[in-house]
């Protein structure tokens, strides 16, 4: 019995295992066909969907899409007329080759000018120096011949410089013809310009530490008298001059040229004429009378307004007679010439 | 040192005037002489008593004291400022009034040491107001006041802009302008040193300078026979182009480089420096300036200043301005390169001097990022340091790819052997270069 039964078991195991399996399969055949379906409907509704609402954005998109490309159209074409333009443009203006040319060749032009004008200035400068040296020379030697006069050669004896064995004379003779002797030398003025730059003449600077006047010969005759301390003459001739301040001040600062105005306009409008009073000989030089031009005749001075008043000349004359005077003429002038004496007539 | 100050003081107050002017000539001979003196005569408190009575006193008394002032001022700051304090600017303007040129001559000197040392001190002297008597200094026709008056108002403007702008509003550069003409070779060192220091602070002042119609008169002072004016002139010219490009334009305009290109190639020493540095500024600018030097014929000048000089300060200088011509484009490159002053250039770099390096090799670098003259950057090929080499490299293989009778040339001439020698590590731009240059050559010749 128990393998029977077992066998029987078995059987029925494997007949329930088929039977699980079967509906398994079926149950996941009609799920998966579900699940199918399921899937098939919902892109069914999402393709409608999406369709729709592309459909309806169409137009937007389609415009945008347009404009997109018109932009990229235009925006090429801009960059072609730029890049045209700015090329053109550079090349023209700031980076233009041509202008840089010239302007390179002027500037070589302009220096070659530069130089050879700077090159002129200094040859006229070192020939200015040569010049000034020559000149030095010449004065040096002109000096020495003024100096040395004495060599000159004289009738009978040939000097230095013109020796007879020589076919003409030495330059030196020359220069010594040509020169005047040097005048006795003068006493050595100290020139009181030579100390400082634009010194007014001093006294000289007082001698130091001196109280007492120089010795003098001690036979000598004192001459008498009470007479001051010596150091006291001695500061008092030696004081230094304090000059004003107008002598101080020189011709060319400010204040003096300020100055120099009211002398100018004084002498343009002087209150007196004759500042100074005349000397005795005065009226000799200045006071004698110049006959005007107009009354001197040829031979000095003329007779009319003088001797006669009138111009007669006969020959014109239509009658015989002379004009009468009616009647008397002026009582004071009939007196002229006639109550005192000219020199040498008696009236 | 044997208390000779505490000796002299007392004199100081004596009756009779030559004894007090003696003494103030000691004090102040003492001073110039020695600075511890100088410090001694401060500390002794003579300067107050110098200058208590300056205003009744004779012109011999004011110009001593204005020398005592002048000496003790002019050893250090600090001096200076103790004579400041005690007063002397007030009266040193007083005898500045005064009318006898020796005494002005000696007050302007005494305020040009003072003004030297700081721009506090020169403010002070400004402040006493100093600057228009100091310009009607110079208008006076004494040469050797014009002389001092000048180099106090340079003293005075060097230090900072406001102060060159007080100068100027003083009316300063018309009158310094009119005497760049005078013969005298002091007075216009002087006067362009002034002039050079009141340009350099500004772009409105340098104008203000250029208006005042410098330019035809400075270039003859470039020709004159004494080497400082040479100098001042150019220093002058420098500061006004260094500014702007225009400046510059207007310099290379009037003819101004042809004539500083002359002045150095007449010169020899420090008196060229500040023509080489005008150069170079002139170039910095923009390319036209730079092709404008080189077409008045700068560059030789400076190769030969490379080569001769021993300073080296001088030739940095020259390098520098070298370096300013070639870096603009190829064309400006090919014309330094022409010009065989690369080797000349890489000499000086490899010989190890301590401040060159830093110049030259920017100038090198510069050069060579634009030379595309093959001829001339063989030669360096077979010298150069790594450093150098790989610019080199880098111009060879940017040039190469195009030029099939370059390629020949540099193989002929033992270019590509050398190449080859070289080792880089990998992936450096030295090597990728190298491998440029390999592809322009078949396999054959490159084993």
């Amino acid at each position: 019995y128990l393998y029977i039964f077992r066998a029987l078991d078995e059987e029925r195991n494997t007949k329930y295992k088929a039977a699980v399996k079967i509906q398994r399969w079926f149950r996941a055949c009609r799920v998966t066909a579900y699940l199918r379906h399921l899937s098939k409907m919902a892109i069914l509704i999402q393709k409608w969907w999406r369709g729709y609402l592309r459909r309806k954005h169409f137009r937007e998109i389609v415009e945008r899409a347009y404009f997109i490309k018109k932009l990229k159209f235009y925006n090429e074409m801009a960059v072609r007329i730029q890049k045209l333009w700015r090329g053109y443009c550079v090349r023209k203006y700031i980076h233009n080759f041509y202008a840089l040319k010239k302007y390179l060749k002027a500037v070589s032009v302009n220096n070659e000018l530069v130089r050879s004008e700077l090159q002129e200035y200094a040859e006229m400068k070192e020939n200015e120096e040569k010049m000034k040296d020559l000149e030095k020379n010449e004065k040096k030697e002109k000096y020495q011949a003024r100096k040395m006069h004495y060599l000159l050669s004289t009738e009978q004896i040939p000097g230095i410089y013109n020796s007879p064995f020589r076919k003409s004379p030495d330059p030196m003779e020359l220069l010594l013809r040509k020169s005047k002797p040097l005048p006795h030398r003068k006493q050595q003025v100290k020139s009181p310009f030579a100390d400082e730059l634009y010194d007014w003449p001093t006294c000289k600077k007082p001698p130091a530490f001196i109280t007492a006047l120089p010795l003098l010969p001690a036979d000598r005759q004192k001459p008498q008298g009470p007479f001051r301390d010596p150091a006291e003459v001695l500061r008092q001739r030696y004081k230094p001059l304090e000059p004003t301040l107008r002598v101080r001040e020189s011709m060319y600062s400010p204040p003096a040229k300020a100055r120099e105005a009211t002398p100018r306009d004084e002498w343009r409008s002087p209150i007196h004429d004759n500042e100074f009073l005349p000397f005795s000989s005065y009226h000799k030089k200045y006071e004698k009378y110049e006959p005007s031009l107009f009354k001197s005749g040829k031979y000095g001075q003329e007779a009319y307004g003088t001797k006669y008043f009138r111009e007669v000349y006969p020959k014109k004359w239509i009658a015989d007679k002379d004009f009468e005077t009616q009647f008397s003429s002026i009582v004071l002038f009939e007196k002229f010439g006639k109550t005192y004496s000219s020199t040498g007539k008696i009236v | 040192n044997s208390g000779v100050v505490g000796l002299l003081k007392p004199l100081l107050l004596d009756v009779i005037p030559s004894i007090r002017q003696t003494t103030a000539l000691a004090l102040g001979r003492l001073a110039d002489n020695d600075a511890e003196l100088a410090d001694a005569i401060v500390e002794k408190r003579i300067l107050p008593q110098l200058i208590r009575s300056l205003p009744e006193e004779s012109r011999y008394y004011k110009k001593a004291t204005a020398f005592v002032l002048r000496a003790v001022a002019k050893h250090s700051p600090q001096l200076a400022q103790a004579v400041v304090e005690c007063g002397a600017l007030e009266m040193l303007v007083i005898c500045l009034e005064d009318f006898d040129p020796g005494v002005k001559e000696g007050a302007t000197w005494a305020f040009g040491y003072i003004a030297r040392h700081n721009p506090e001190l020169s403010q002070a002297v400004v402040d006493a107001g100093a600057v228009p008597l100091l310009v009607l200094c110079i208008q006076e026709p004494e040469i050797a006041l014009k002389r001092i008056a000048a180099s106090t108002l340079s003293d005075i403007s060097k230090h900072s802009p406001e102060l060159a702008q007080t100068v100027v509003d003083a009316g300063a550069i018309a009158h310094l302008v009119q005497m760049i003409s005078n013969p005298d070779a002091k007075l216009k060192r002087q006067v362009l040193s002034a002039l050079s220091q009141i340009a350099k602070h500004s772009v409105d002042l340098a104008e203000l300078v250029v208006e005042a119609e410098i330019f035809p008169v400075v270039l003859t002072c470039l020709k004159d026979s004494d080497e400082n004016v040479k100098k001042n002139g150019a220093t002058l010219i420098r500061e006004i182009a260094k500014h702007t490009p225009e400046l510059s334009q207007l310099t290379v305009n009037s003819g101004g480089v042809a004539a500083v290109v002359d002045c150095i190639g007449s010169c020899k020493g420090t008196v060229r420096l500040p023509g080489i540095m005008t150069l170079g500024y002139v170039a910095a600018h923009s390319e036209d300036l730079s092709m404008a030097v080189i077409v008045s014929k700068g560059i030789p000048p400076l190769c030969v200043c490379l080569l001769e000089e021993q300073e080296d300060h001088i030739k940095a200088a020259a390098a520098w301005a070298l370096g300013q011509i070639g870096r603009h484009t190829a064309e400006h490159a090919r014309h330094v390169a022409v010009a065989n002053v690369l080797p000349t250039l890489l000499d000086i770099f490899v010989d190890t001097r301590s401040s060159e390096d830093l110049k030259t090799k920017a100038t090198l670098k510069n050069i060579l990022q634009k030379c595309t003259y093959l001829p001339a950057l063989e030669p360096l090929l077979h010298e150069a340091p790594p450093s150098i080499m790989k610019h080199i490299i880098g111009q060879f293989s940017k040039v190469l790819p195009h030029d099939s009778k370059a390629r020949r040339l540099f193989v002929t001439s033992g270019g590509l052997k050398k190449v080859q020698e070289i080792k880089a590590e990998a992936g450096s731009l030295l090597q990728e270069y190298i491998h440029t240059i390999n592809n322009c050559y078949p396999e054959e010749i490159v084993r």
